[in-house]
């Protein structure tokens, strides 16, 4: 699996959510190259974390799909031009149980996302046990050990944690698969900055090593900058616009929306009286 | 009619030494509130602090709302001249949500679920008060329409779970402004609010502080919002105030607390990978 790295995307096309007469997400598509870190950013209500929902399977899709994509050099370096097609049809459907494998979610708050009687061990060797993996002991200390915490951790319940040490849990327990794609649903909204540091630094660094593939989605527009290349605004359920994070950084944004969104994010400012 | 009773040679409100405790598992006391000394004007001030810090439990102190088994003391904590620690407890009931009001966090958790949103508001009115129901009810309508909500009598009856958050924040500030208090205690007003709905409800807040001369006390963890907001910021970390900053002075913070903090914060189109982390220091907390 490691020798893989990196050489998995999404693609998702024409994405529509609807609960009974609500559309929660209306027509959305966007890719995702492998190894690039895509950021979604809106406020609440706006479909973002939808989005992510759908993918995974938690939301139901009334249209649309949702594809894993390969990278043409990684899956036949020798024949460029047809490796796509033959990439793509070994890749696992949405839905299946390997599919789920390479798609992992770490979700907002760390203190309602982790079983509170379940000691940390229970928590991560669920995930090995659904899917059959051998080897439990050795990999969760190696995920432990990944996320920055010692094996001495591996036999507390959650609320001997704090929230930044949950929020390391609930990674390990993703990263404990070893997925290629990793759906973060804004992982640090619930932290202090200090800590929200560490686990964005955590994350940053994860990326790097494995060569994952980031779906993140927040409300802080400097948190999604910072993580990620590219980023996708959206307002009640539609896309807004499309931006790579350096335009954000340089204030080139186009819709009023996004302006705004913009504006907010660097503080109050007084009316001059 | 308020006003007039405020002598203005004192602060609206002085803190010295204030201490709060609880009882810990080993039989001992733990204090999360160490000796907290300021005062408050009819001014913008705000608290900043990492959760833990002791910010709530100051602000809740001030208006006794500290749990039952905490044990508060202090060299001296009055209101307007009163005492509010040796004060008998009908004093201290008419002060709170009358004289001194508080903004909390969450509309969710804390509207009442099963009484409609203008009768919250009547309530406060009622209990401070002397008026008549029906004047009562033009009032609070009076007060959601100064919050900026549109359409004032259909949110009246409406109950907290049929509005948005940020419908709920504004009709906790109406409630709280209802019956004019000198000062406002918000504690994390706008945590749970988008980012263009907080900027929407600080502006209410802002100008009913500077159209009333309020007193304001800001409990937030958002270093940079409150620098933006409030005239003067205290930096507490582990239940002591670590450094005291003047509005926009946020750049020459000495303590190196209030560095760290603001050197792991992201900003925008200033990427800094890896981004710093707090280097806690124990003698911080001695």
């Amino acid at each position: 699996m490691g020798a893989g790295s990196a050489s998995v995307g999404l693609s998702v096309a024409n994405l529509r959510v609807q609960y009974d007469g609500f559309v929660a997400v209306a027509d959305t598509s966007f890719a995702v190259q492998p190894g690039e870190s895509f950021g979604i950013v809106g406020e609440s209500g706006s479909g973002k974390s939808t989005v992510l929902r759908a993918i995974c399977g938690l939301a139901p899709k009334v249209a649309g799909t949702v594809q894993l994509t390969a990278s043409a050099a990684a899956s036949n370096p020798s024949n460029p031009s047809n490796a796509q097609p033959v990439a793509q049809a070994a890749l696992p459907a949405p839905g299946s149980k390997a599919f789920r494998r390479l798609v992992q979610m770490v979700f907002q708050d760390p203190y309602g996302s982790l079983h509170p009687r379940q000691t940390v061990d229970r928590i991560l060797a669920e995930p090995l046990a659904i899917h059959n993996v051998p080897d439990a002991e050795a990999r969760i200390e190696k995920a432990l050990d990944e996320v920055g915490l010692g094996s001495g951790f591996r036999f507390r319940y959650p609320h001997q944690l704090s929230g930044g040490q949950r929020q390391r849990i609930a990674i390990a327990r993703a990263l404990i698969l070893e997925p290629q794609i990793l759906l973060l649903d804004e992982p640090t909204s619930a932290l202090d900055a200090s800590v929200q540091a560490e686990v964005l630094n955590l994350l940053e660094d994860l990326r790097q090593r494995k060569g994952l593939t980031f779906i993140m989605v927040s409300h802080d527009l400097a948190v999604v900058t910072h993580l990620c290349e590219r980023l996708m605004v959206m307002q009640r359920g539609k896309t807004v616009e499309m931006l790579a994070s350096s335009d954000l950084a340089a204030h080139q944004v186009k819709d009023p929306y996004t302006q705004s969104l913009m504006l907010a994010s660097e503080g109050f400012k007084r009316a001059a009286a | 009619m308020n006003n007039a009773t405020h002598t203005s040679n004192e602060p609206l409100l002085v803190v010295n030494d204030l201490r709060v405790a609880y009882p810990a598992r080993d039989g001992g006391m733990t204090e999360v509130v160490r000796g907290v000394s300021f005062s408050l004007g009819r001014e913008r001030l705000g608290i900043v602090g990492e959760s833990g810090s002791g910010k709530s439990q100051t602000g809740r102190a001030i208006l006794g709302l500290t749990a039952p088994e905490g044990r508060i003391s202090a060299k001296r904590l009055s209101f307007d001249g009163i005492d509010l620690l040796n004060c008998p407890p009908q004093q201290r009931r008419a002060l709170r949500g009358g004289r001194i009001a508080m903004i909390l966090q969450d509309p969710k958790f804390s509207l009442n679920p099963v009484m409609t949103i203008g009768k919250q508001i009547e309530e406060t009115l009622l209990a401070h008060t002397k008026v008549s129901r029906a004047a009562a009810k033009k009032r609070s309508l009076s007060a959601l329409e100064s919050v900026s909500i549109d359409d004032p009598e259909r949110v009246h009856r409406l109950y907290p779970h049929e509005v948005s958050g940020g419908m709920g924040q504004r009709a906790m500030i109406a409630m709280m402004l209802i019956a004019e208090p000198d000062m406002l205690i918000a504690d994390e007003p706008t945590s749970a609010l988008d980012v263009t709905v907080q900027l929407q409800v600080l502006s209410i807040m802002d100008k009913l502080v500077i159209d009333r001369g309020m007193g304001l006390i800001f409990v937030s963890h958002d270093l940079r919002l409150v620098s933006s907001f409030c005239d003067r910021i205290l930096v507490m970390y582990a239940g002591k105030v670590v450094e005291e900053l003047q509005a926009g002075g946020l750049a020459h913070a000495k303590h190196p607390y209030t560095r760290g903090l603001m050197a792991c914060l992201p900003q925008l189109g200033k990427p800094v990978h890896p981004l710093a982390t707090l280097d806690r220091q124990p003698e911080w907390a001695l």
